[in-house]
């Protein structure tokens, strides 16, 4: 089954390229898409995309997968803590940018994180995102409480110093984040593969994104990155994550290694 | 070589069988082996280098965007599905569980089908839930050859039943008698 030309396609009708993603990935989902909605031929399935725009943004759905948890890998927050908070307290102001943001819990966590060492009042974090789902929940802040016993867990982990619990308020089966944690952050839509650099910042959180791109769109990815990065900013990537296979590998040092946070040479 | 690579699937008892079967292939195995096997999201490496103790082939975790490369074994990191891409190298996703399980038997299995159709053998080791059920299938279905480890032998006998229940294999056999036939084709050209 040859996925190529429906991705093509795809990208003429709406804009949106997938044509360096992940085979595999795709052509897994485009199956999973054509089993549930009873499709039986890849052709079927593309003129349905081509005509039908409601299934058409469902398949775009299907394709931005927003797995994410606060505070994943608590053993890389607690690095960043050690590691790169030491280096932001010298700037008067702070950027961040975290791309490819999901619902919002990333950057949730960094605000909470930037809060607890006082850098908070002088951040802009910048989540962005190309599934307007995905950012319109995480503009609300709403997460269901069956979480929050793993995200107590992973804050501790990663060397939260106050009680989790005064991040949010329950309601039910939801928590609501406080108001004060979204005070600073911008929410956008921003798609890494066809968007441009929008602002100069200290540091890039792209986390388990990269990962469904190939090669070639994670070189230009990154030199998107690199471009948006000041001398010396912070650039984190997924625990699977690295640079070492594209192209602008020696432009950075390595902050932590088995942490995946880089710094850009000056 | 007839057979390209090996897909290997595996859960509960999983260790113990996968020690067994890996002593027994030597230095000078070439096909490289590819293994899921189910383990909590929280572990770290360690149970891998301990593999590697035990084997006489290098035993390692299997990297984003890495070569698959002969005389090598790899096993999918925890928390992430392990794919395999048409020009042989591997992709990690975090997508959803499948069959309640990242990695995922049947995600590897799926992608591999794809990527080395009739050149590709796929294991199912002892376990406890379906998953590979399906992963076995496909690749069956795409000329590959299926071995299932003997449910009468396996710590636990549901995953492999549920293989032989849902396609029939070319093998039913115990661990030692999987790594003979694999030392054997492995030798074919
Ligand atoms: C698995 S989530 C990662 C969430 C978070 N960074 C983490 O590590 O927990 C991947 C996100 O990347 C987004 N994404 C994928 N392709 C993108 C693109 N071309 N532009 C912007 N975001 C993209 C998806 O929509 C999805 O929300």
């Amino acid at each position: 089954m040859e996925i190529t030309p429906l991705l093509e396609a795809f990208f003429q009708k709406y804009s949106y390229d997938f044509r360096h993603y992940s085979e595999a990935h795709i052509r897994r989902r485009i199956i999973n898409r054509m089993n549930v909605s009873g499709l039986e031929s890849i052709d079927q399935m593309q003129s349905r995309l081509l005509t039908d725009e409601v299934f058409a943004s469902e398949f775009l759905q299907d394709l931005s997968i927003t797995v994410t948890e606060m505070f994943r890998d608590p053993g890389f927050y607690r690095s960043f803590r050690e590691k790169v908070i030491p280096i932001l307290k010298t700037y008067p102001f702070l950027k961040i940018w975290h791309a490819g943001c999901a619902t919002g819990e990333e950057a949730y966590s960094v605000a909470i994180l930037l809060q607890e060492e006082g850098l908070y009042d002088r951040t802009t974090i910048y989540a962005t995102d190309f599934n307007q789902h995905g950012l319109s929940q995480a503009e609300e802040g709403i997460f269901p409480s069956k979480m929050m016993k793993d995200y107590t867990a992973n804050y501790q982990l990663s060397g939260g110093k106050e009680s989790f619990s005064d991040y949010y308020t329950s309601n039910y089966d939801s928590v609501i984040m406080n108001k004060s944690l979204k005070r600073n952050i911008v929410w956008a839509n921003h798609n890494l593969v066809t968007d441009s650099v929008f602002a100069e910042v200290h540091v890039i959180f792209c986390r388990n994104v990269l990962i469904y791109f190939d090669n070639i769109l994670q070189n230009k990815v990154q030199r998107l990155f690199h471009d948006s990065l000041i001398n010396g900013g912070i650039l984190c990537l997924g625990s699977k994550e690295g640079i070492r296979f594209t192209e602008l590998f020696d432009r950075y040092t390595e902050l932590d290694k088995k942490q995946r946070i880089f710094k850009k040479r000056y | 070589m007839r057979f390209e690579a090996i897909v290997v699937g595996v859960s509960s008892g999983g260790m113990n069988a996968m020690k067994v079967m890996f002593s027994h292939l030597p230095k000078d195995f070439k096909t490289p082996v590819i293994v899921v096997q189910h383990i909590g999201a929280h572990t770290d490496g360690h149970w891998i280098r301990l593999l590697n103790d035990k084997s006489n082939l290098t035993v390692k975790e299997a990297d984003e965007k890495e070569r698959i490369e002969s005389g090598k074994v790899y096993i999918a990191p925890a928390n992430y599905h392990l794919l395999i891409e048409k020009d042989k190298t591997f992709s990690l996703t975090i997508g959803e569980r499948v069959n309640y399980s990242r990695p995922s038997i049947d995600v590897l299995f799926e992608s591999a089908a794809e990527a080395y159709s009739n050149k590709l053998i796929g294991i199912i080791l002892t376990g406890s839930n379906h998953d590979g059920t399906k992963g076995v299938k496909r690749v069956k279905e795409c000329g590959g050859l299926t071995i299932i480890q003997n449910p009468e032998t396996a710590e636990s006998a549901y995953m492999p039943k549920s293989a032989i229940a849902a396609s029939k294999p070319d093998h039913v056999l115990s661990l030692e008698a999987i790594a003979e036939l694999l030392i054997e084709l492995d030798k074919q050209i």
